[in-house]
């Protein structure tokens, strides 16, 4: 009996730490491998994928000077193409100066308004999505890699709170969908693993581009629970989360997703 | 004296429908485009994904076959639906310089339905194409 | 102007198909739509799109607001000379959009 129970707690203790309901490392898919034949290939046809007019646009804007100082993201980044390479495969990463994660949005925003000394970006902007979407297309390819130390653990906690807690009038969790439901229907479609490799996107429900805070206030709102404002803690942290969640994974932004 | 009543009640709810093309209006705005000329089934191949994830976007394909030279070519392809607010969706204009009769676009449908191609031939004949597409979100008709 | 994404051969054989494709930035208003508060939002769509090959035009389309957002079209022409491919876009509000590719055709 003694025995049988130290061999228990010796299998528990070397198992992986997933916890109930986590989807296993290897069952792991991307929303891409959920949709149809015909939404999956205007993603990988950049000439016809509907994200890559942002994409234009993102570059142009990389080479605009702007503020006081004249400036242009390519005064201090250069070709984008090789500095901004892995970049958005590690967002949100920890910001010092805030003493918290920031994502990529938050990045560029910060970056006009200290270095460029120009007006911030508003969240969900034409501008800033193109600056997002030129960005994550140069980490196309790369593995998901957030960094997960001393200083970003609890917000990654507090991002898998969220994602663990049931919320708004229907009572629902993030896990209870993406974890426990995935592969599963609602309301005529598939429900993905809820893994953000393909921000910014387009998606034909939106007719247009936009971030992965767009996606997760919109989900919130699904399951009529509070939509917390642009840019705050609890979005960022879920990102987090969600981002550390698919560690690994390949970027594929700008996707289309339905 | 509780019907009047009713009645300035119901007035005060203001039902919107949203405008639909029928069946008939379809072939009404067919008819403005083949006149009384007969339409053929065939020659066209209209393609389209038998189910759609979203209606906002869907990729459609139309050929016609033709040698497409000056005597022998497609003039024009015209698309309608069935069920769209507006039974248009476009007409391109080709022509022998065309080289192949094939168009390629994405269009939004509003409901599960059936889509219409229609060629235009240098002779004058005009063939056609049917396609049924099942749409669980609808375009059109969602709020922004 | 719009962001547009076009796609021309850089060059060609003589009598060859060759595939054109434009994607432009637009968001096709249908004038169904309505605010939250009840108005209708106006229409607002690209009405036409052309290609000229040096100077003549090859293909013409009559878009109505079924075609989706951010439109694209994908149409052949014949590779009949060298020369300059123009694709323009016109609609609703004064919409105007033009972009260009040059083709070496031998």
């Amino acid at each position: 009996m003694r025995r049988a129970a130290v061999v228990a707690l010796l299998v528990l203790m070397l198992a992986p730490v997933t916890r109930a309901g986590e989807i296993p490392r290897a069952e792991r898919r991307s929303g891409y491998d959920f949709m149809g034949p015909d939404t999956r290939a205007m993603q990988d046809d950049d000439t016809a994928n509907p994200a890559s007019l942002w994409v234009l646009e993102g570059e142009a804007l990389w080479s605009r000077k702007v503020g006081p100082a004249g400036r242009a993201c390519a005064d201090c980044h250069g070709d984008a193409r090789t500095s901004m390479k892995g970049v958005a495969a590690r967002y949100p990463a920890f910001d010092a100066a805030r003493a918290r994660p920031i994502d990529l949005g938050q990045r560029i925003s910060a970056c006009r308004i200290e270095r460029q000394q120009a007006p911030p970006l508003a969240y969900e902007s034409r501008e800033l999505l193109a600056l997002s979407a030129y960005v994550a297309r140069q980490s196309r390819g790369l593995p998901i890699d957030v960094t997960i130390d001393d200083r970003t653990r609890p917000f990654l906690e507090a991002g898998r709170a969220t994602f663990e807690r049931r919320q708004g009038q229907l009572n629902l969790s993030c896990q209870q969908c993406h974890d426990d439901q995935w592969g599963r229907r609602l309301a005529g479609n598939v429900v993905p693993q809820a893994h953000p490799t393909g921000y910014p996107l387009y998606r034909l429900e939106w007719q247009s581009l936009g971030s992965l805070q767009r996606r997760l206030r919109g989900c919130l709102s699904g399951i009529r629970a509070e939509t917390y404002e642009y840019g705050a803690p609890e979005l960022v942290d879920l990102e987090l989360f969600l981002m550390w969640r698919a560690g690994g994974m390949q970027i594929d932004a700008p996707a289309v997703r339905p | 004296m509780l019907l009047a009543a009713g009645a300035v009640a119901l007035a005060g709810v203001i039902v919107t429908r949203p405008a639909r093309a029928t069946p008939a209006s379809m072939q009404e705005a067919i008819a403005k485009v083949v006149g009384a000329a007969p339409v053929t089934p065939g020659k066209v191949k209209l393609e389209l994904p038998p189910l759609v994830e979203n209606g906002n976007a869907v990729p459609l394909v139309v050929k016609v076959e033709s040698p497409m030279t000056v005597a022998d070519h497609v003039k024009a392809i015209h698309v309608f639906t069935e069920k769209n607010p507006q039974p248009n969706v476009v007409s391109v204009f080709l022509g022998p310089r065309a080289g192949r009769a094939s168009v390629s676009t994405r269009m939004r449908l509003a409901d599960t339905q059936t889509v219409v191609a229609i060629g235009e031939l240098s002779d004058g004949t005009f063939w056609s194409d049917r396609a049924d597409v099942v749409v669980t979100l609808a375009a059109c008709l969602e709020e922004p | 102007m719009a962001s547009a994404l076009i796609r021309v051969p850089e060059r060609a054989r003589r009598g060859e198909v060759i595939e054109i494709r434009a994607l432009i930035g637009h968001p096709m208003e249908t004038g169904y739509r309505r605010t939250q508060h009840g108005d209708r939002i106006p229409r607002d769509i690209i009405r036409t799109f052309t290609c000229a090959y040096n100077g003549t035009e090859v293909f013409r389309a009559e878009l109505h607001p079924a075609i989706a957002a951010n439109p694209f079209i994908a149409f052949t022409t014949l590779a009949t000379e060298s020369g300059t491919i123009t694709l323009t876009w016109a609609g609703d509000n004064g919409f105007s959009a033009t972009e260009s590719a040059a083709i070496v055709v031998e």
